[in-house]
Formats: structure tokens, sequence, C-alpha cells
């Protein structure tokens, strides 16, 4: 192993056991409430280990908890780009609905996801439709900026060599402006998804639903700290994975 | 009435420090078939002129026909090859030459097409290339697909706006060469707008000088009476050749010193 691949996995372990040191440090002397990491893998055990049992709604493998707030998160995302996406293209084509529908998204665009999930509550009445609903509404912020700025930013070059094609509205759009907008729609994507799981959290928290949130606050109640740190590192590890994926697409399209 | 005029052409453009008076009265005649060149010094106005007959810009004054009709915007039959090529960066070689000729040729079945694409791309030797993407391809091969997306519009005039300046001395040389041949074959009208004269005299048979800006204009016509097909070899010694380039660098030489009068409305 030559020396700077040694670094580059030898100083992120290290930076791991620091934390774990400095964790268990505190644990043991500042709040003896925070279990320390050994006891939580201790009192964790069997949710990594059998990620997929079953015991009851709320008792169950952490990766079928994961599994459930992927499939939210997945939800909202999908939501979120489809609303999300043709909103910026059309803000970055048309002068005049960028007028009349850009304060509104500057308006929208800082609320939290705290204030939508009551509202989400209200129209429809039921926790999971709500919970996707504002996961959409927080998430797609990024895609429509982004699409947009990618819109507006496209060379005049690459518009010049449709309009002397006299290309129709229609290939005007599919052969040149999509495609050359993409690595910013892409972008978009990236923070979008980002997004989308730091709500989840909040949004299984307010509805209770079954998944890493929900999982997380009802163990605070029922005083299993423990299962709150596991939850904590799950929604990391999980989020990590999710950004990297995305940045893997992003720069596949950004080098075409 | 030629087939392609234009005259009185103006152009400026407006800034927030003031007015650019680019174009003062552009007159220039082309007849079916013939190579023209334009010649003139960087940032005298070159592209502007060539945007205005793609109808990419719109002119102040004046105007612009194309065989009996008036330029008001662009269109394929008006072929541009653009000076910092324009080739889509996410399609390849065949794609880009392909996104034109299904443009002009809607009608045709898609076998037609697709024939007429290879053809094209074979024309100028990028066979080999055709499934690559413009950035894998030399500067001189990029310039190749460009040339070859111009001639898919199949169009009454071909514009080509400094197509070899971003190339080295060698690339262009031996594009200047392949143009020479391509043009024997096609017959297309071409402007070439160039810096170089030896190029213009190489390929065009009349050459428009154009005076240092602002408010460019054109000389009178020089003519090059060397006979085709041209060959590179020993052509610079030929009398016509010397006749051509001392009466074109004459007139850039001296509209340097006499800077042109200004005729519009000037705010510094």
């Amino acid at each position: 192993m030559s020396r700077t691949t040694a670094r580059s996995v030898l100083l992120p372990v290290l930076g791991v056991v620091g934390v774990l040191v400095i964790w268990t440090v505190i644990s043991e002397t500042v709040t003896k409430e925070l279990p320390s990491p050994l006891k939580t893998w201790q009192e964790s055990r069997r949710y990594v280990l059998e990620p997929f049992f079953k015991d009851g709604e709320m008792n169950q493998g952490i990766g079928r908890l994961a599994f459930y707030s992927l499939v939210r998160v997945g939800k909202g995302f999908l939501l979120a780009l489809a609303i999300g996406t043709p909103l910026g293209f059309l803000l970055g084509l048309s002068r005049s609905f960028h007028q009349s529908f850009d304060p509104i998204v500057q308006f929208l665009r800082p609320i939290s996801p705290l204030a939508w999930l009551p509202l989400g509550l209200v129209i429809f009445q039921k926790s999971e439709p709500a919970a996707i609903f504002t996961i959409a509404l927080c998430a797609m912020w990024p895609t429509v900026i982004n699409t947009a700025v990618g819109v507006r930013s496209i060379s005049q070059d690459y518009l010049n060599v449709g309009r002397v094609l006299k290309l129709s509205r229609f290939k005007m759009l599919t052969k040149i402006i999509i495609p050359a907008s993409l690595p910013y729609v892409f972008t978009g994507y990236r923070l979008s998804l980002g997004l989308a799981w730091l709500v989840i959290v909040a949004s299984e928290m307010l509805t209770g639903t079954p998944g890493v949130g929900g999982f997380l606050w009802q163990e605070y109640n029922s005083l299993v700290y423990s299962h709150i740190l596991l939850s904590v590192i799950t929604i990391g590890a999980i989020g990590f994975t999710l950004d990297r994926v995305m940045g893997f697409v992003e720069a596949r399209v950004r080098a075409v | 009435m030629a087939f392609l005029e234009v005259r009185g052409v103006r152009k400026a453009f407006v800034t927030p420090r003031g007015t650019t008076d680019v174009l003062g009265g552009v007159d220039l005649a082309l007849e079916d078939g013939e190579f023209v060149a334009v010649v003139g010094y960087s940032g005298s106005g070159k592209t502007t002129l060539v945007n205005l007959v793609a109808g990419l810009l719109t002119a102040d004054a004046g105007e612009i026909v194309l065989d009996g009709e008036r330029v008001s915007g662009p269109g394929p039959e008006r072929g541009i090859v653009f000076q910092q090529y324009s080739l889509l960066p996410w399609m390849t070689v065949h794609e880009n030459v392909a996104l034109a000729v299904d443009a002009v040729n809607p009608g045709l079945p898609s076998r037609d097409r697709r024939r007429i694409t290879d053809e094209l791309v074979d024309l100028v030797n990028l066979t080999p290339a055709a499934w690559k993407r413009p950035r894998e391809l030399s500067g001189g091969m990029r310039q190749r697909v460009a040339v070859a997306r111009g001639l898919a519009m199949q169009p009454k005039l071909l514009l080509m706006d400094e197509p070899f300046s971003a190339l080295d001395a060698l690339t262009r040389a031996t594009l200047q060469d392949e143009l020479l041949r391509i043009w024997g074959e096609r017959r297309t009208t071409v402007i070439l707008i160039t810096n170089d004269v030896d190029e213009a005299i190489l390929l065009a048979d009349r050459i428009y000088p154009m005076t240092p800006g602002p408010a460019a204009t054109l000389g009178p016509a020089i003519e090059v009476g060397l006979p085709r097909p041209r060959q590179r070899r020993h052509m610079s010694l030929t009398p016509a050749y010397q006749k051509a380039r001392q009466a074109l660098v004459e007139f850039l030489k001296s509209s340097v010193t006499k800077p042109p009068a200004r005729l519009g409305p000037q705010v510094a």
C-alpha cells in the first residue's frame, strides 16, 4: 500500500476512533444519561444484526425501518422532481412566467417542513400523504432553482444552431435545451434528495409513522436512549450514501 | 439583381457605456455559385456581418435580399459554419450532422436521411470518428464536423465565419485544401469571413476588404484571377496571386491610416 492510500484509509479511521473516544468520555462524565458507544451497540445489536425482524408496528429491525423511510422519501422526492423540473424549465424559459412566479418561489422556499406538515394533515387528513406532501414541498426548491438557472445559462451558440436550423419548439426543447441544462438539473436533484432525507425525520416524528424518524421519536418517549443514537447513525449513513450515489449520477451526466 | 444583395446595412450596439457603430453602410453582391471572401482586421465587424446575413441579428438600416427574398430571420437556406464550431457536445459527430439533415429534410424517409448524413460525414473524412463526441476530437476534426453540418443544411448560401482561425497552421492548410476540394464537388455559394489574406486568395473568386471599425464598410471587390481547380503549390508565385495580394494589402493598410468617417450619431 502506498503512502497516500495508507493515509487516506488511516486518517478517516483515526477520526472515527477519536469521535468514539470523546463520546465515551462524555457519557462517562458529563451526562450519565447518554449511553456509551459500547452500551449503544449492546442494546442495538438485534436491530442491526437482524435488520428485518418485525415484532410490532414500531419494534422492527433497522433495515426494515430504513426501508419504510426510503420508500417515503422516494415518493416525496419523485413528486418533488415531477413538480420541480417542469416548473424550473418554465421559470427558465419564459420571462413573464419568471416575473409572475419567481417571487412566490422565493417566498415559499424558506418555509420549514414543520410548518408544512400540519397543513398537509389538514388537507389530506392522513399522515402518509401529509408526510409525502411535506417532503415534496420542501425538497423541490433546489430542483426548481437549478433547472431555471441551467436553462438561462445555455450558451447562445447552442441556441443559434437551433435557430438557424429552424427547429420546432419541441425539438429545440428535446435536442438542445434539455440536454444543455441537464448538468444543472442533476445538481438540483442531488440537493433535493439531500433535503428530502432531512425532512423525513421531522415528518415521521410528527406523524408517528413507522420509519427511522418515527422509531427515533418513539424510543425517546420510551426512554431507550441508545436507540436514538442508533437512529441518528442510520440516518447519517443513509444520507451519506444517497448523496454519493446522486453525486456519481451527476458526474456521469456532466461528463457527456 | 444579384443572388445575394446586401445594401447599405448598418448595425450599432447599444451598451451601458454608449453606442458602438459596428457596421456603417455595408454593400455586397454575390452571384449564385460564387465563392466570395471578406477580409478584415480582427474586431472590425466581420462576425456582425455574418450574423446579419444569417438573420441572427437585425440590421438598423439597409436590407439583405437572398434569391429575391428579404432576410428577416435565421433559416437553414443560409447555412452557417460558426467560428467557435458550436457543436452540441452531448451529440456524436453523426448526430450533430443528422440534426441538420433531419431539420431540412422532414419529408424524407429515415433511411435516406441516414444515407445523406453518412455521405456528409464521409465527405469531410470523419467516418472513422462518426460515433465520437466533440470533446474527443481535435480542433481540425471539430471544424470538419461544423463544415459537414453547414453543408447538411443544403444552403443556398453557406456562411463561414473565420472557420479555421483557431487551428494551427498545418491543420489550417489541410482544411483549406479540403474545402477547396469540397467546393469543387458541391459548388455551394459561399461567403468566407477571414483575417488571413492568403486563405482568401486561395479559396475565393472575389474578395471584399473590410475597413477597420468603428462603422466598418467594405472596399471595392478584388477579383482573384486564378484558374480553378487551384493547387496550393506554386500558386503564390503567379502574377495573378501577387496582383490580388498587393491590391488587398494596400487597401487594408491605407484604411488603417485614414480612419473612416463616422456617419451615425456617436456617443463615446
